[in-house]
């Protein structure tokens, strides 16, 4: 059984293979982590699978349907939620209407009942919001229930998304690098909340550059290079392959690419 | 009770009922109630334009195209078939959402601004209809249009008017401002805010562009009904392309995303003109300059702009803002 899996997918830009010939797949409730260098393909990765992006070629199953070309939406209503490397939050609006629409596919979406505010719509409208509230009490956000999202810092936009995405009730979320332009306690911060997420029995596809924490958290790793995969494993495995180390880690050790990341 | 008030939904809509009702009080004859009925028709609009404009962010350049067609549906069908006029009004307002839909579904699908270039299209074809198809519109001319009738009784005269429209722009604020508050709202302005993110969280984004489209075409065409019935007598430049951008102009100046910003954009805007007219010869001249002056000074429109300037002068002071 998978939650997810890639099949001999590929996708071309004019010419270039930005995602070339990829399988994998990602066993229901693990942290399953993507890596590689710039221009992996892994952002190209994420666009498929979410159906921004039309794939050239392969297959993407999610719980035994091929998937593969569905607009957005469509995954969205079949499970499938992800956050963004470059936020996109919706910054016209505050906070906890921002994980609100994250809910949108749960919540009553007839027109009379909402514009006559109808005492259903009414009750329905509280609970959400209550909701919504707890949501972002469980990214660490409860100080900015009521904020707009336009006034709050970098570092709570990237859990903001988080809770927006959770919002739809994901069974695969998808992270795009949530700790990419965060402090190093932002970052442990952000390690806490992806296991909390884990241990909710959500299924995690993680994109994150930061070694440390993927290396810590993941069950499985896939390492990309030049859209293609170049290892898989758990984090023991990928860090003994020599390909990995000669292609994507280089000759620096591990330890001293923490180091270096702390400073 | 207080937090009734503070409630920007409820409290707002208290603060409009009251300055409708105490408005006839400053009102010195019936040529000020005119201004003030035509101010309200406006904002009924306008209300309905800047769920379009202001909170989903798509732009039409074509919205007095649908005012006209239900004012000529309204016109038309009384006139000449001699149809109940609640009859025509509501026929006028299906046809008007069924082509606004038509014209919505396959251009809303794109992203960017084709909207604006196909209602642009759309009302100059309403215009030039109406001028041309004068066997049932009168042409240029215009024509005539019975009055509206409650209860047997034909209701003439500014006064009456002016508490039929007050009543009804306070229904349409409240309408919009139940909607915007709600998931179809929040959908909506979402397409604003990142549509590749509302995609993501589930909202079927060309779905919720064409509904928010069609239902601001009704309000406009109801809006135009009324209209027709309240002036008796319409011409076609009354629904031509500088009526639809004097529309977008009322929305764009009251603030986008502001429900009573449109109210308020309408009735100035309407307004406005009468007010300059003992400038005479450089009235138009103001009435640029301070269109000009407000949008280079408050970008955001009058009451946005207003509403975060008092609310730090009042509110925000005591905070130290950390970055």
């Amino acid at each position: 059984m998978t939650a997810l899996a890639v099949e001999a997918l590929s996708k071309e830009f004019g010419g270039v293979h930005a995602v070339a010939d990829l399988s994998f797949a990602v066993t229901p409730g693990t942290i399953h982590s993507i890596i590689g260098p710039n221009g992996a393909g892994k952002t190209t990765l994420f666009n498929l699978i979410t159906g921004l992006y039309r794939p050239t070629a392969g297959r993407i199953v999610l719980d035994g349907e091929n998937v593969a070309g569905l607009a957005p939406y469509k995954l969205a209503a079949k499970g499938l939620s992800r956050t963004f490397q470059n936020l996109q939050i919706f910054f016209n609006m505050t906070a906890l209407e921002n994980v609100l629409v994250g809910m949108h596919l749960r919540l009553d979406r007839r027109l009379a009942p909402a514009v006559l505010r109808l005492a259903g719509a009414r009750r329905r409208e509280a609970q959400a919001r209550d909701e919504a509230a707890e949501l972002l009490r469980f990214v660490g956000l409860g100080d900015y229930v009521t904020a707009d999202s336009a006034s709050m810092p970098y570092g709570a936009l990237k859990r903001l998304e988080i809770a927006r995405a959770l919002a739809l009730r994901p069974r695969l979320l998808l992270l795009d690098e949530p700790a990419a332009g965060l402090n190093i306690n932002e970052t442990a911060e952000i390690d806490e909340l992806i296991r909390k997420i884990g241990e909710t029995g959500v299924t995690v596809v993680l994109v994150e550059h930061d070694m440390r924490l993927v290396m810590g958290i993941s069950d499985h790793i896939l390492v990309l290079d030049n859209g293609r995969k170049l290892g898989e494993g758990n984090a023991e495995q990928v860090r003994a392959d020599p390909k990995v180390i000669a292609a994507y880690l280089g000759a620096a050790a591990l330890g001293r690419n923490d180091a270096a990341k702390g400073g | 009770m207080i937090a009734w008030l503070a409630n920007p939904r409820t409290g707002g809509l208290l603060v409009l009922a009251a300055i409708i009702a105490v408005l006839p009080l400053a009102l010195p004859n019936n040529f000020y109630f005119d201004v003030a009925v035509r101010a309200g028709l406006n904002a009924i609009v306008c209300v309905g334009l800047n769920l379009l404009i202001g909170y989903a962010g798509q732009i039409s350049l074509g919205h007095a195209g649908f005012l006209g067609l239900g004012a000529y549906a309204s016109a038309v069908l009384t006139a000449h078939y001699g149809w109940n006029p609640y009859a025509a009004m509501g026929v006028g307002a299906i046809a008007v959402g069924v082509l606004a839909f038509a014209v919505g579904r396959p251009i809303l699908r794109l992203r960017g601004h084709y909207l604006a270039m196909a209602t642009l299209g759309l009302g100059i074809i309403i215009s030039i209809a109406a001028n041309t198809e004068d066997d049932y519109t009168g042409g240029p001319d215009g024509m005539t249009v019975p009055p509206l009738t409650v209860f047997g009784t034909e209701l003439y005269g500014e006064r009456i008017w002016y508490w039929i429209v007050g009543a009804l722009v306070v229904v349409s604020v409240w309408l919009a401002l139940n909607l915007v508050a709600s998931p179809v709202g929040r959908a909506l302005r979402s397409v604003h805010g990142s549509e590749v993110a509302a995609e993501v969280s589930g909202v079927d984004t060309a779905r919720y562009k064409v509904l928010v489209f069609v239902i601001s075409a009704v309000f406009a065409s109801v809006a135009g009904s009324l209209g027709a019935h309240y002036g008796g007598f319409i011409t076609p430049v009354d629904v031509g392309f500088i009526k639809s951008i004097e529309l977008v102009t009322m929305v764009v100046l009251g603030g986008m995303a502001s429900t009573y910003g449109a109210v308020v954009g309408a009735a100035i805007l309407t307004a406005l003109p009468q007010v300059l007219t003992w400038l005479q010869d450089y009235e138009h001249l103001a009435f640029g300059l301070i269109l000009m002056l407000v949008m280079i000074f408050m970008p955001r429109g009058l009451i946005p702009s207003l509403g975060s300037a008092f609310r730090h002068l009042f509110i925000d002071r005591p905070e130290t803002q950390s970055t």
